[in-house]
C-alpha cells in the first residue's frame, strides 16, 4: 500500500471538495482496501464517506424506496419491505461474498467494485483497465472469468456484481450528486459504460461525483422474482453467470419480463429481443430454449468462455421455468411472488 | 537414550494399561488458543526490540538474470533500510525430509514468481511497498517450457511392473483405457507462512511455521552455510501446513540472512499472493488408467501411467500411482511415470502427495470398468482384493478394507440406489458413489523425552502440532502409560531443542512421535517397578498410585526425585516383512442440477480402519478434514497458471476455491473399524488425516456418474465440465 491523506468528513459538499482524479471515496473498504495493499489502486487521497449524513437509511417514497449509498449489503438483505416487494434484490445481495464482507460492503461500493479479472490484480501484467495503455494480458491468458458480450478490444472483463444485475432487472435508478450540489438520476442500464478504449473509465460517474442512493420502483404486482447464480463452489465465489428474472403470467401466457445477467459483460446485460421472444407465449420448454439461443447466439471473445454461452443457456432456462412455475424452486434458489 | 527398532511385532501395552485415556474423545489442548487467536503463531510472538519488517520480492519473468535494482522508484519511501541479496537466499522451500538446503539460485530466475531479494524496512507497510515498487531489471533467457504441454524436458521413469502386462492386457476380455486429468492444487494453509530470526553472536532462532524442525534445522543450517548446532527453531503453533511447511521455506532463509547482515532481528510474513507463487504447489497430473478383466470381474491387467511436472533441480514427482500399485490385484500390473520439466512454481508434497490425485483416476476408472462388466462397484472391489501386496509380494499388516466396503455398503443404502440417471428431484438428478481409500503408512525416526516427577509428567519431543492434535494425543499417551490423569502431564513441543521427532507429515506424526513417547514413558514404567521393587509386567499405574508384587505408593511419594527417559524409535524389519497402509471405503451421494451443472454433495460416508485409534475425536476431525479436502479436489480446487509465463494466476483464496461450508453436507459421517495393526508400530496405530482424502473424490466423481449416466474425466467438476458431459451424453 502506498501512502496516503484520509479526509473524512460530515459534511457531503466538503468530502465533494475532497475529491478529484488523485482521490477514490472510501465506504465499506472491502474492494477498494484489497486493491490498495496489492497498489492496483494507489489513490492519493482517500475521502472517508460513512460519516455522512443521510446515506445510511432506506426510506420509502410511495411505493418506490430510496436506499442510502451507504446502507450496508447486510441491511439491505435483511429489510423486511425489500424481503416482501423486491425479494430477488435480497437473494441477489446474499448470493454474493461472505457474511462479514456483506456486514461492511455497501449499497454504493457494490454497484462501482472492480472486475475479478485476475490479470487486473497483478501488477506484473499488461492491463488496460487498471494501466491504460499498456495492453490486455487476459487476451490469450487464462480467462474463464472473462465476459461474452459487450467487450472491446481493449478490454475483455467482466463485472461481477450481484447486486447490480437484480438491481438492473427491477429497473432501479443511481442517484448521484454532483460536486456543485446538482443531483440528478440515471437508470441502472445507463449507468456503467461498455470498455471502449478506455476500460479504465466504468461509469458515467465523474471524479468528484457521489453516488448518494439507489431508487427502487414499486415491484410489479403479479409478478415472479427469481435469482440464479451459477458459481465454481456453493458459496463464497463470484458469479460465472447469473440470471435476474421478472416475469408475470397471466391466463397461461406471459404476460411481462424482465430480464438481466450478470457475470457476462462489463456491466449487468441486458437484451430486450430475448424478453419480446416470450412476452405474449405460453411458457415452454421450447421457448425457453429458443429464448437461450438467442440470447447466446454471438461468439465468445475468448476462448475460456465458450463455456458461458451454454451454462447462460441452460441458466436461463432454468431460471425461467422457476419463474414460470414450470419447475419446483432449486434448492438454495429463492423464487418469491409478489402479491398481484 | 532407549533406541528402538521395529523389528517384530509388540504387545499391546495400551490395552492393558487399563486407564481409559488412549482413545477418548478428549479435546485439543491448543483448542481454546486457536479460536480465539491468543495461540502465538510465528509472527505474533512478541516482536523483540528493534525488530526490522522484510517483504520478499518476486521475480516477474519466467527466466533470466537479475541485472540490477533501480532504487530511484522507491527512494520516497520512509523507513526502507536495504535490499538484502545473497547467495545464500533460496529459490524455493527444501522438499519434505531434504535435510539439507534447496537450490540458492544466486541472481539467477527460474520461474516467474520466484523471491528474488528481501527488502528490509522499520515497517511492514515501508516494506510491502519498497517490494512492489521497486523496479527489477533483468535479463530474460528463453525457459524453455512453461506448461506441462510444452515442456522443455521429459523424464521417463523405467516401468515398475510386476507380472506380464501386455500379455494380460492383450487377453483380456473386457477392457477400459481411459485417461483423466487433474490441475495443480495449493496447499492453502489459514497461516501465511512467516519467520523471525534473532542472531545471538553465531547462533541464530527462528521462530518460524513448519512442519519438521529434526529435518528444518539441517536445512536452515546447510542453507546459511553454518553447523546445525548453532541453529535453534521455535514451531510451538502453527495454522495448518498441509505439506507447504516440511521444508525451511525462502522466508525462513530471508531472515536469518538479512538479521544477519543488519545486526537486528528481522521478521519475514508472506503475504497471501507470495504463498501462491513460491510455496510448493501439486503438480497438475496428466493419467492414463487401464484395467483388463474377464467377463465375470476378475481384473487380470492394471496399468497406471501419468505424467506429473517440476521445476528443474527438484527430486520430487508425485507419486500418482502409489496406491495403485498394492489395492487390486491382477496377473499383470504396470505403472509409468514421466516428468516434465518445466520453469514454473515448484512442485511438492500437498496433502496425501500421490493418493490424493491417483485415486481419483485410479477410482474413477475402476468404476467405468464395473459400469461396463454391468456389475456393482462395491462387488468389483471385493472381488478383487488380493491375498498380497500385488507389486511386492508383502502380506498386509492390517487390512480391513472387505469390511469397510460392506459395513459402508450397508449402512449408506447402496442397495437402494437403483440404476444410473433414475433418481431425480425437480431438476435435480440423485446418484450415489463409492471408492476405495488407502493411504500407505509409515513410521519415521522420532525421539521423545518424558519427564516424571511425583505424579506430575512432562512429554518433551521437537514435534509439532499443526493443528492436528499432537499436543493432546501425546498426553493421553504419556497418562495412559503412567497411570496418570491427563491434567497431570504437560507436553512441550516445537522446539528444536527439544529430542528430534518425525516432524508432521505423511500422517507418520502421531504413530511415530507418539511411538517414542510411548517408549519413553515404557522406560519410566520400568524404573518405577525397579523402585517398587516389583518386574515391569507386574506393574499397574492408575490414577496415581503405582502396584505390583503386593506393593502399593503412591507415585507423588514413590518418585521424589524426578525420573528422565528418552527414547528413539526407528522402523526395522516388519517394514520388510509386512506391507502396512491404511484402508477405507468412501460413499457419497450427491445432486446434480441438469440445467446448471452444479453439484452439491448431499451426504458422505467414511469407514476406515486405521489402526488403534489414539484419540477418537482428533482422528474424526482429521478424517472429516480429509475427506472435506477430497470433496474439493472433486467439485472446486483449481489452481490456474498461464500458459505463456507460468504464472500463478489464481492467487488468493477467493480465485483458489477450496470448499466452502456450503458445499460440505451436514450428514457426513466417518465410522472407525476396530484394528490394532502390530507391525506398523508399538502402539499399534496408522496414518489417519491423508486416508480421509484419498478416495474421496473419486467416490464423488462417481456419484455424478450414476446420477447423470455421463462420465467426466477432468477434475474438478464445475458447471462447465458438467454441462459439456451431459450435453455430450444428449
Ligand atoms: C472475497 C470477496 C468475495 C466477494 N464476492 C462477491 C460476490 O460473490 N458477488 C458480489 O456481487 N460481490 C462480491 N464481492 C464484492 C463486494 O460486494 C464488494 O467488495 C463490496 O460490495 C464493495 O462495497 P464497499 O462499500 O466495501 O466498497 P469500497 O471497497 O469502499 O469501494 C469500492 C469502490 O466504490 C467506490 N465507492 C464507494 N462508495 C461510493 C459512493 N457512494 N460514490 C461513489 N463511489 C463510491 C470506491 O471509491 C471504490 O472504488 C466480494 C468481495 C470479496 C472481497
Ligand atoms: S480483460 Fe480488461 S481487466 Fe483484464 S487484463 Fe484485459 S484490460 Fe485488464
Amino acid at each position: 500500500m502506498r501512502s496516503f491523506d484520509f479526509h473524512q468528513s460530515g459534511e457531503i459538499g466538503d468530502a465533494a471538495g475532497a475529491l478529484g482524479r488523485e482521490a477514490a471515496i472510501i465506504a465499506g473498504g472491502t474492494n477498494l482496501l484489497d486493491l490498495m495493499k496489492i497498489q492496483v489502486m494507489t489513490p492519493e487521497r482517500l475521502v472517508d464517506i460513512t460519516r455522512l449524513d443521510g446515506l445510511s437509511a432506506i426510506e420509502a417514497d410511495g411505493e418506490n424506496l430510496r436506499i442510502g449509498a451507504l446502507v450496508t449489503n447486510t441491511h439491505l438483505a435483511g429489510d423486511s419491505r425489500i424481503r416482501a416487494g423486491w425479494p430477488l434484490l435480497s437473494r441477489a445481495i446474499l448470493a454474493g461474498a461472505s457474511a462479514q464482507i456483506r456486514n461492511k460492503a455497501t449499497t454504493g461500493g457494490n454497484l462501482l467494485q472492480r472486475t475479478r479479472c485476475p490479470y487486473f490484480y497483478d501488477t506484473s501484467q499488461a492491463c488496460n483497465k487498471r494501466a491504460p495503455g499498456t495492453g490486455c494480458a487476459a487476451q490469450g491468458g487464462a480467462g474463464r472469468m472473462l465476459a461474452l458480450f459487450g467487450t472491446s478490444p481493449d478490454c475483455l472483463a467482466a463485472h461481477p456484481s450481484d447486486m447490480a444485475t437484480a438491481l438492473t432487472a427491477l429497473q432501479a435508478s443511481v442517484e448521484i450528486r454532483a460536486a456543485s450540489g446538482e443531483i440528478r438520476t440515471v437508470p441502472m442500464h445507463e449507468f456503467y459504460r461498455g470498455p471502449g478504449d478506455s476500460p479504465d473509465i466504468e461509469t458515467v460517474l465523474a471524479p468528484d461525483d457521489i453516488v448518494t442512493a439507489v431508487l427502487l420502483p414499486a415491484p410489479r404486482a403479479g409478478t415472479k422474482q427469481t435469482y440464479r447464480k451459477v458459481r465454481d463452489r456453493a458459496s463464497y465465489a463470484f458469479a460465472l453467470v447469473s440470471v435476474a428474472a421478472i416475469v408475470k403470467v397471466e391466463d397461461g401466457r406471459i404476460a411481462e419480463a424482465s430480464l438481466a445477467y450478470g457475470s457476462i459483460a462489463p456491466h449487468p446485460w441486458m437484451n430486450h429481443a430475448v424478453e419480446e421472444m416470450l412476452v405474449g407465449q405460453a411458457p415452454s420448454d421450447d421457448l425457453f430454449a429458443r429464448a437461450g439461443e438467442a440470447l447466446t447466439a454471438a461468439p465468445a471473445p475468448h476462448p475460456d468462455t465458450e463455456y458461458k454461452r451454454p451454462l447462460l443457456r441452460r441458466t436461463l432456462i432454468a431460471a425461467l421455468r422457476e419463474a414460470t412455475g414450470l419447475s419446483e424452486s432449486a434448492h438454495g434458489v429463492d423464487t418469491a411472488r409478489i402479491p398481484a | 537414550m532407549k533406541d528402538f527398532t521395529m523389528d517384530e511385532a509388540q504387545p499391546r501395552l495400551l490395552d492393558q494399561t487399563g486407564m481409559g485415556i488412549i482413545g477418548k474423545p478428549l479435546p485439543r489442548r491448543d483448542g481454546k488458543l486457536k479460536v480465539s487467536g491468543t495461540a502465538p503463531y510465528a509472527a505474533d510472538t512478541p516482536h523483540p526490540a528493534r525488530m526490522a519488517h522484510g517483504v520478499l520480492v518476486r521475480a516477474t519473468i519466467p527466466r533470466g538474470r537479475v541485472a540490477g535494482f533501480d532504487r530511484a522508484g522507491i527512494a520516497d519511501i520512509d523507513g526502507v533500510i536495504e535490499i538484502v541479496t545473497d547467495a545464500r537466499l533460496s529459490r524455493n522451500p527444501t522438499q519434505g525430509m531434504a535435510g539439507e538446503a534447496t537450490v540458492q539460485p544466486g541472481d539467477e530466475v527460474h520461474y516467474h514468481g520466484q523471491p528474488i531479494a528481501l527488502v528490509v524496512a522499520e515497517t511492514f507497510e515501508a516494506a510491502r511497498d519498497a517490494a512492489q515498487r521497486l523496479t527489477v531489471r533483468y535479463e530474460t533467457t528463453d525457459p524453455g517450457g512453461v506448461s506441462p504441454d510444452k515442456p522443455k524436458d521429459t523424464e521417463i521413469a523405467d516401468p515398475e511392473t510386476a507380472g506380464d502386462f501386455d500379455a494380460a492386457w492383450g487377453a483380456a476380455e473386457v477392457k477400459v483405457d481411459l485417461e483423466f486429468t487433474t490441475p495443480s492444487h495449493v496447499s492453502a494453509a489459514m497461516e501465511p507462512h512467516a519467520a523471525l530470526a534473532e542472531w545471538d553472536g553465531d547462533r541464530v532462532t527462528l521462530k518460524g511455521s513448519q512442519q519438521m524442525l529434526r529435518f528444518n534445522r539441517n536445512e536452515l543450517a546447510d542453507s546459511l552455510g553454518i553447523d546445525p548446532s548453532k541453529v535453534r527453531i521455535l514451531s510451538p503453533y502453527i495454522g495448518g501446513g498441509f505439506g507447504s511447511k516440511l521444508g525451511i521455506g525462502p522466508e525462513a532463509v530471508a531472515a536469518c540472512v538479512a538479521a544477519e547482515k543488519l545486526g537486528r532481528p528481522v521478521r519475514v510474513v508472506m503475504p497471501r499472493q507470495t504463498v501462491f507463487d513460491s510455496v510448493l504447489r501439486r503438480s497438475e497430473t496428466r493419467q492414463r488408467v487401464r484395467f483388463g478383466a474377464t467377463r465375470d470381474g476378475r481384473i487380470t491387467a492394471i496399468s497406471h501411467d501419468d505424467t506429473v511436472s517440476n521445476l528443474d533441480g527438484e527430486s520430487f514427482a508425485e507419486p500418482t500411482t502409489q496406491a495403485s500399485q498394492f489395492l487390486y490385484g491382477a496377473d499383470g500390473l504396470s505403472f509409468t511415470q514421466t516428468v516434465a520439466r518445466i520453469s514454473a512454481t515448484p512442485a511438492g508434497s500437498v496433502r496425501a502427495p500421490g493418493e490424493a490425485v491417483g485415486m481419483l483416476a485410479f477410482e474413477a476408472a475402476l468404476d467405468e470398468l464395473a459400469d461396463k462388466l454391468g456389475m456393482d462397484p462395491v462387488d468389483l472391489r471385493l472381488k478383487n482384493l488380493p491375498e498380497k501386496n500385488p507389486m511386492t509380494g508383502q502380506p498386509y499388516s492390517a487390512r480391513r478394507l472387505a469390511d469397510c466396503l460392506t459395513e459402508g455398503a450397508a449402512a449408506f443404502g447402496w442397495a437402494d440406489r437403483g440404476a444410473p440417471g433414475s433418481r431425480r428431484e425437480g431438476d435435480w438428478l440423485i446418484g450415489m458413489g463409492v471408492a476405495s481409500a488407502a493411504r500407505s503408512n509409515m513410521l519415521v525416526k522420532s525421539a521423545s523425552r518424558v519427564r516424571l516427577h511425583g505424579a506430575h509428567a512432562v512429554v518433551e519431543t521437537d514435534m509439532t502440532d499443526i493443528g492436528t492434535g499432537s499436543y493432546t494425543i501425546l498426553g493421553q499417551i504419556a497418562a495412559e502409560m503412567l497411570g496418570l490423569p491427563v491434567d497431570a502431564v504437560e507436553v512441550r513441543l516445537g522446539d528444536t531443542d527439544l529430542p528430534g521427532a518425525s516432524g508432521s507429515g505423511g500422517s507418520f506424526g502421531a504413530s511415530s512421535a507418539g511411538s517414542s513417547t510411548f517408549l519413553a514413558a515404557k522406560e519410566i514404567r520400568e524404573r518405577i517397578a525397579e523402585k517398587l521393587g516389583c518386574a515391569a509386567d507386574d506393574l499397574t499405574l492408575n490414577d496415581g498410585i503405582a502396584r505390583g508384587g503386593n506393593i502399593e505408593k503412591p507415585l507423588a511419594e514413590l518418585v521424589d526425585t524426578e525420573i528422565v527417559a528418552e527414547a528413539s524409535i526407528e522402523g526395522g524389519k516388519t517394514a520388510e516383512s509386512h506391507f502396512s497402509a491404511g484402508f477405507g471405503a468412501h460413499f457419497a451421494e450427491v445432486a446434480v442440477n441438469e440445467w446448471t451443472g452444479e453439484v452439491r454433495v448431499r451426504r458422505m460416508l467414511g469407514v476406515m480402519a486405521m489402526g488403534r485409534i489414539l484419540n477418537e475425536k482428533t482422528a474424526r476431525s482429521q478424517a472429516i478434514g480429509g475427506m472435506v479436502w477430497g470433496l474439493g479436489s472433486a467439485l472446486t480446487e483449481d489452481m490456474q497458471m498461464d500458459r505463456r509465463d507460468g504464472h500463478v494466476v489464481t492467487r488468493d483464496l477467493a480465485n483458489y476455491h477450496v470448499a466452502s461450508h456450503l458445499d460440505v453436507p451436514s450428514d457426513m459421517v466417518v465410522t472407525f473399524l476396530e484394528e490394532r495393526d502390530d507391525m506398523a508400530n508399538p502402539i499399534q496405530s496408522k496414518g489417519i488425516g491423508e486416508l480421509g482424502i484419498s478416495g474421496a473424490g473419486a467416490a464423488i466423481f462417481n456419484a455424478i456418474a450414476h446420477a447423470t449416466g455421463a462420465r467426466l474425466h477432468d477434475y474438478p467438476a464445475t458447471p462447465d465440465k458438467v454441462i459439456a458431459a451431459l450435453e455430450a451424453r444428449g
